[in-house]
């Protein structure tokens, strides 16, 4: 009997779950769920219990492995040949024993791994003459004008603080394009001395910057949940919009066949492009039960053709696994087709990133929600933007 | 249950013997006072577990350093003095009070008005009707509610179309979003959840009052105004110092509206010291610093309500 926690919302582990069972039948699952927010406060009691989640969904990692809750996955890792997989999967959960992330002692697993890039209408974007993805950040730049000139919404997105504000996702998108991604993760993985204060990311703030005044997102971006911005450009407003492969259902459901989808192209032709892409982290509780079943579950997700085709089916997501691992088949038009496609582009050029907005635990809540509001309203500019967020960071590291 | 009879009949036997009351009384008093706690007994031991034990951790965590589960660590009065790095804690603050206008000024003066119209006017079942729909938003969970408010304010919507039905589409905007408009609209959420209580609690206040005072008013041909001024607000303190105090608590310590509505947001423009609690505590896991902000807010409210209560008991007496 494995015990387990998972996220509201999201059926595939559970599907997981009894795919599992269907095989190894001498496994049963004790599963509860809760929302993402609420995990953030109960996880930690989870672990520290004394019959704790064999295996559970994390919200965050670091401060759970750093308090010793979380069960090291190294040896697991020899065992089950994890170590020789494609590096950027599992060194986004390892962390040195300074609870720096990005390498030291594996402490959770990815059930799949997320991309990030854009996504556009196929229609609108025929409609201002889009033939092609574009293949410079200038480019792209000359598509979001076409769209704003033929009074289209160039760019949806969300943005209130209540989901947190989407232009994290272009902003980091557009740091990428203008400079390496190695001192962005720096940044987010809390190496000592990192700072996203730089000068190729004031490039990418005042880009940023031009595309708010040039009225590229919608006016009430600092009010548009999550939701709703999906379910507006799935209703054709906006000819793209910057989200991850988690939302390739939703929008394949939404506008079948008619979903595109690139990665943010780099500054300079000929340039690689970037992407952000974070695993669907997974951890084994320190004092769980069943701990090597659920570690032999993590391998079997990964591996097994099955699990991989639920994975990829019912997320969208890279399953991950060896190198040589076959990928599932996806219906033709789907989208995930093209997201797919665009992971082993990232992965070759080794340019994927974690997420700025995990960088701390509120650095989202505190610094890039609010100051990136306060961008849309023209209470903030480009430097200070960047500035305002280091201090945030700081204050957090610091206390 | 034969003791408590017996004690019954032991109390009423020696009401007229004067000569053994001192002892039997004493007796009685222990029986009686013992019977009291055991009534309390399960109403403490809830208030006592849910309110006493939380309050004094509170103050308990603020001194230390901790994560909500690793090692605590002493810091004494450190956290009170990193609270002040907060980003924009006097904003929140000053956002704090903003709201007591739009969750208490409003509400209750609204609420007089509309439990004095209900009152005279409204007595059979057309009251009834008023008041279920005013007391309605207490009833309704509020995430939903934040949920429908968020709709009824977007940029398309509901509020914003009937604006521009009648020709003031110059003015529509996403209210929730908009840097200048997000508080007073986070306001309106707020009249329309406390409006309600408000005009429960002084409608069952004016029931109270003696309608001699009324007929005689009007025998002196007393307008409604007049009756309102003179009769209705003055015997209606206490009820209103309650109001005021509920309505100022929920407005200094507001995060649930704020919360559901736009979580603090745009930038910072309804950040309340409840939201800051809130990340401090259950984002950032800095739970001695959330509780040195709590304990602080604590603090800034018996300032504001003492005076307060003071007032409406004084002049009630």
């Amino acid at each position: 009997m494995l015990k387990a926690t998972f996220e509201t919302g999201f059926p595939v582990p559970q599907q997981l779950a009894d795919e599992f069972t269907k095989q190894y039948p001498n496994v049963t699952w004790d599963i509860s769920s809760d929302q993402f927010a609420n995990l953030i406060t109960t996880t930690p009691l989870l672990l520290a219990s004394d019959n704790p989640p064999d295996l559970l969904r994390l919200p965050t990692m670091v401060s759970f492995a750093k308090d010793g809750l979380l069960m090291d996955l190294d040896n697991y890792a020899k065992a089950f040949g994890w170590d020789q997989w494609p590096v950027p999967q599992l060194n986004q959960n390892r962390m040195s024993p300074d609870g720096i992330r990005g390498s030291g002692t594996l402490y959770a697993m990815g059930l799949n791994y997320s991309l990030t890039g854009v996504f556009y209408n196929k229609k609108l974007a025929t409609q201002i003459g889009m033939t092609e993805p574009p293949k410079t950040v200038a480019e792209f730049d000359a598509l979001l004008a076409a769209a704003k000139a033929a009074g289209l919404q160039p760019i949806m997105e969300w943005g209130s603080a209540k989901s947190g504000m989407g232009l994290a996702f272009p902003l980091q998108q557009l740091m990428a394009a203008y400079g390496p991604v190695g001192p962005i993760n720096d940044w987010i993985f809390n190496k000592p001395g990192a700072t996203i204060d730089t000068p190729s990311n004031l490039l990418a703030a005042q880009h940023l910057e031009q595309w708010i005044k040039a009225g590229y997102f919608p006016p009430d971006i600092n009010a548009i949940e999550y939701a709703d911005a999906a379910s507006r450009f799935t209703a054709g407003e906006g000819v793209f919009t910057f989200n991850g492969d988690w939302q390739n259902g939703p929008y394949d459901t939404g506008m079948p066949g008619n979903v595109g989808f690139f990665l943010m192209p780099p500054a300079e032709a000929g340039g690689a492009p970037a992407a952000m892409s974070a695993p669907l982290t997974f951890g084994i509780a320190a004092k769980a039960k069943h701990a090597d079943c659920a570690a032999f579950f993590f391998n079997w997700v990964a591996t097994n053709d099955t699990a991989r085709q639920i994975n990829v089916t019912g997320f969208g997501s890279n399953p991950g696994g060896p190198a040589n691992s076959k990928m599932p088949s996806v219906a033709a038009g789907s989208v995930t087709n093209e997201t797919l496609a665009a992971g082993p582009v990232v992965g070759a050029a080794g340019n994927s990133m974690d997420f700025i907005a995990n960088a701390t635990s509120s650095i989202f809540a505190q610094g890039w929600t609010p100051e990136l509001q306060k961008m849309v309203g023209g209470q903030q500019d480009a430097a200070g933007l960047l500035k305002a967020v280091q201090a945030e960071y700081l204050r957090e590291l610091g206390q | 249950m034969p003791v408590p009879s017996k004690s019954t009949v032991v109390s009423t036997t020696t009401l007229d013997n004067r000569h053994v009351v001192p002892a039997l009384s004493r007796w009685k008093f222990r029986r009686e006072s013992l019977v009291g706690w055991l009534f309390v007994m399960p109403a403490l031991l809830m208030y006592t577990v849910f309110v006493l034990v939380p309050f004094l951790l509170t103050i308990l965590y603020s001194f230390f350093r901790w994560n909500g589960v690793g090692p605590m660590t002493w810091v004494g009065l450190k956290n009170y003095v990193t609270i002040f790095q907060v980003p924009n804690l006097i904003g929140t603050i000053i956002h704090a009070f903003w709201l007591v206008v739009w969750f208490s000024f409003i509400p209750v003066s609204l609420g007089l008005i509309v439990a004095s119209v209900i009152h005279r006017v409204a007595t059979g079942r057309f009251g009834a009707i008023a008041r279920t729909v005013l007391f309605l938003p207490q009833v309704i969970p509020l995430v939903a509610a934040g949920i429908i408010w968020g709709w009824l304010l977007a940029l398309p919507g509901l509020i914003n179309q009937i604006l521009k039905a009648v020709g003031f589409g110059a003015v529509t905007r996403a209210w929730l979003g908009d840097f200048n408009w997000a508080l007073p609209a986070v306001g309106l959420v707020g009249i329309w959840v406390l409006l309600g209580f408000c005009i429960v609690l002084l409608q069952t206040g004016m029931a109270k009052i003696d309608p001699a005072l009324y007929e005689s008013a009007r025998i002196d041909g007393a307008s409604w105004f007049k009756e309102f001024i003179a009769i209705t607000v003055p015997l209606l303190r206490y009820e209103i110092g309650v109001c005021v105090t509920v309505t100022v608590i929920a407005a200094l310590a507001a995060f649930d509206i704020v919360w559901v509505s736009t979580a603090g947001g745009p930038g910072s423009a309804t950040s309340v010291p409840g939201i800051q609690i809130y990340i401090l505590a259950f984002t950032q896991r800095s739970v001695g610093l959330a509780s040195a902000l709590a304990v602080m807010l604590m603090i800034l409210v018996l300032v504001v309500i003492i005076p307060i209560q003071w007032l409406s008991r004084e002049r009630a007496l």
